[in-house]
């Protein structure tokens, strides 16, 4: 594995002059990367604000599976076929496997108009093409990169998906006095753009997740004092509280049909996992253990519950089945797993898993039984898998600050994201919208 | 600087008010001032008179009185919830200001440092808080003066990322809503 720090991705991402609260840089790629080259899409009219070719080459290099060309390496930027001569992508040091060109345009009723073909150099021929259109270049971009990504590797593309992620500033240094802090919880690209603030409170904000329908999320919030989990309509920013319940309302997790929801209650006496019916309000109780129960999420197919326990005397990972009640152990590696996360096949179980006491993102395969420690950081956190199992996005600490990174399944790309507001945290990669 | 460094100072003053009352002459008639009359019971836990003889008035000078009341954090070791023996004093001047005052609230807050989940911390958190709230209602405040929240790793009094700063934010706040010492 090659350290590489590239700054191409960060210029690039800056250029754009758009502000965006996460920049993203890729610590490690892998030494194997498909070369690519995207050459900038001709556009006659006046400056656009975004520069679409950039935006997909920065696309697919977070992906850590592909090389992009740079554009000072490029010989000629054709835009048509009759313009594409493949000696001039097939050196050494200027060239790449693939080769992307593409035509902007206005439609009648005022949206963009992307054309794009993609070549295979070695073969000399052209793969396919595609268009679309759209109303923001950069989701026209995004859109662009996931059909290309599609095309190269056989997976569907996450680039047009969202993530939810919470900071926390303090306005205060701690210890000085009562407690003054500022929570936000943000809605953002998962390349750190178009970032927004949904909600902001002097209270604590956690486990923010997705309702299956990419719009509403649901999430713990302490603004009435207590913890309380609360459904919001990320499009009309209308907000529901579902419990107020004494004691732990916690991890929130809505099943795949989006009719339940998953949650930690002590209500009656200890952590427990719940599940509530939204139409009826109806609860269900899980567990029932005098250990502690904690941070559910669900089987893709709503068959059963994963949820961290520490009934064994240390926090590790268990299973529940919902219609027998069957519980088995699903984690055996070191003395603490916790907060997991499942891939959309349900094969594979990320988690926090401690090792000498430093925390690290663990991959374990349900069917093979191999586990994995996939990170180097310390304080790794909430892992959580994007919708084509490709990367888990997760929370770490870096120069004493909360700053979110991602890294691939198998552990080979890893990506950072730093920030430049207070401690970022908590990240929730959406499904595909 | 960490509140307890504060806590320790006040209880640094009252602990010298304490021993200046201490010696001042024993011949206070009952009709004497509360003040000084039951500064002095205070000055030592083992003072009969604590029993309750002075009924309602109690409350009002004990705040100035007890050292232990005007600690309040308690700490805990690294996933542990059980209270440890530093705790106790503290622990028991509270349980019988509570029992003492029925018109006493306390919303007893738990806390965890920030390794591990976030919400594994804040079950951990509830249990801190519930092992202190058991702890005072064993030793004679009502439940319905103990209100227990957890803030998990969310609220740290001490930044680092060391055992020092760990220590410091492995916690159980007792914060009064009602009738404070």
């Amino acid at each position: 594995m090659i350290k590489r720090l590239l700054l191409m991705s960060w210029l690039a991402l800056c250029a754009t002059g758009l502000r965006a609260e996460l920049i993203i840089e890729i610590t490690e790629g892998i030494t194997d990367a498909t070369s690519i080259a995207i050459v900038p899409f001709a556009w006659s009219g006046p400056r656009l604000p975004e520069d679409v070719a950039t935006i997909v080459a920065a696309d697919l290099h977070r992906s850590g599976q592909f090389a992009p060309l740079e554009r000072s390496k490029m010989l000629s930027l054709p835009s048509r076929q009759d313009q594409v001569f493949y000696r001039d992508w097939q050196s050494k040091t200027n060239g790449a496997e693939y080769l992307v060109i593409g035509r902007l345009g206005r439609t009648d009723d005022g949206k963009y108009r992307v054309d794009y073909e993609l070549f295979d150099v070695f073969q000399q021929r052209k793969v396919n093409s595609w268009f679309a259109t759209g109303g923001d270049l950069r989701a026209l971009a995004h859109h662009v990169s996931d059909v290309l990504y599609q095309e190269l590797t056989g997976i569907r593309g996450a680039f047009s998906t969202k993530m939810l992620y919470v900071t926390m500033e303090y306005l205060q240094e701690p210890g000085a006095g009562p407690s003054k802090q500022r929570y936000r919880l943000y809605m953002a690209d998962v390349d750190g753009h178009n970032d927004r603030i949904l909600m902001e409170s002097s209270e604590p904000i956690l486990s923010p997740s997705w309702a299956p329908n990419g719009r509403h999320i649901t999430y713990v919030s302490f603004k009435s004092t207590r913890p309380a989990i609360y459904i919001r309509d990320t499009k009309t920013g209308a907000e529901k509280q579902i419990t107020n319940f004494r004691g732990l309302n916690g991890a929130p997790r809505f099943s795949p049909d989006g009719r339940q929801m998953a949650m930690v209650l002590s209500k009656d006496g200890n952590p427990e996992i719940y599940t509530m019916d939204l139409r009826s309000g109806k609860l269900r109780r899980i567990t029932n253990h005098y250990a502690i129960d904690t941070e559910p999420t669900w089987a893709p197919d709503g068959q059963s519950l994963i949820f961290t326990s520490e009934r064994g005397g240390s926090p590790q990972i268990y299973r529940q089945y919902l219609d027998s009640g069957k519980v088995e152990r699903l984690t055996f590696e070191g003395s603490y797993n916790a907060r997991p996360a499942l891939t959309p096949d349900g094969r594979f179980l990320a988690m926090v898993h401690r090792n000498n006491g430093v925390f690290h993102i663990a991959v374990k395969d349900l069917v093979r039984g191999t586990f994995n420690v996939l990170t180097r950081t310390q304080l790794d956190e909430s892992p959580s898998i994007a919708p084509n199992a490709s990367m888990i996005i997760y929370a770490t600490m870096e120069n004493n600050r909360g700053v979110l990174a991602a890294v691939s399944l198998d552990g080979r790309v890893k990506v950072k994201l730093p920030s430049r507001v207070g401690n970022v945290r908590e990240p929730a990669w959406s499904p595909y919208l | 600087m960490p509140m307890s460094n504060r806590n320790f100072l006040f209880a640094l003053i009252a602990v010298f008010a304490i021993s200046a009352c201490s010696s001042t002459p024993e011949d206070t008639t009952a009709d004497d001032t509360m003040a000084a009359d039951t500064t002095t019971d205070y000055s030592s836990p083992d003072d009969d008179v604590s029993g309750g003889a002075m009924g309602g008035d109690y409350g009002a000078q004990q705040e100035m009185t007890d050292p232990a009341l005007q600690e309040r954090v308690v700490y805990f070791d690294f996933d542990k919830a059980n209270i440890r023996p530093d705790a106790v004093a503290t622990l028991q001047a509270h349980a019988q200001y509570l029992s003492e005052n029925p018109g006493a609230q306390l919303r007893v807050e738990g806390h965890a440092d920030e390794r591990g989940t976030r919400e594994y911390n804040m079950a951990l958190g509830e249990r801190r808080a519930k092992a202190v709230a058991s702890f005072l209602a064993a030793n004679g405040a009502s439940a319905s003066q103990l209100e227990i929240i957890s803030y998990g790793e969310e609220r740290p009094v001490a930044l680092g990322h060391d055992e020092a700063a760990w220590s410091q934010n492995r916690r159980s706040e007792l914060n009064y809503t009602a009738e404070a010492p």
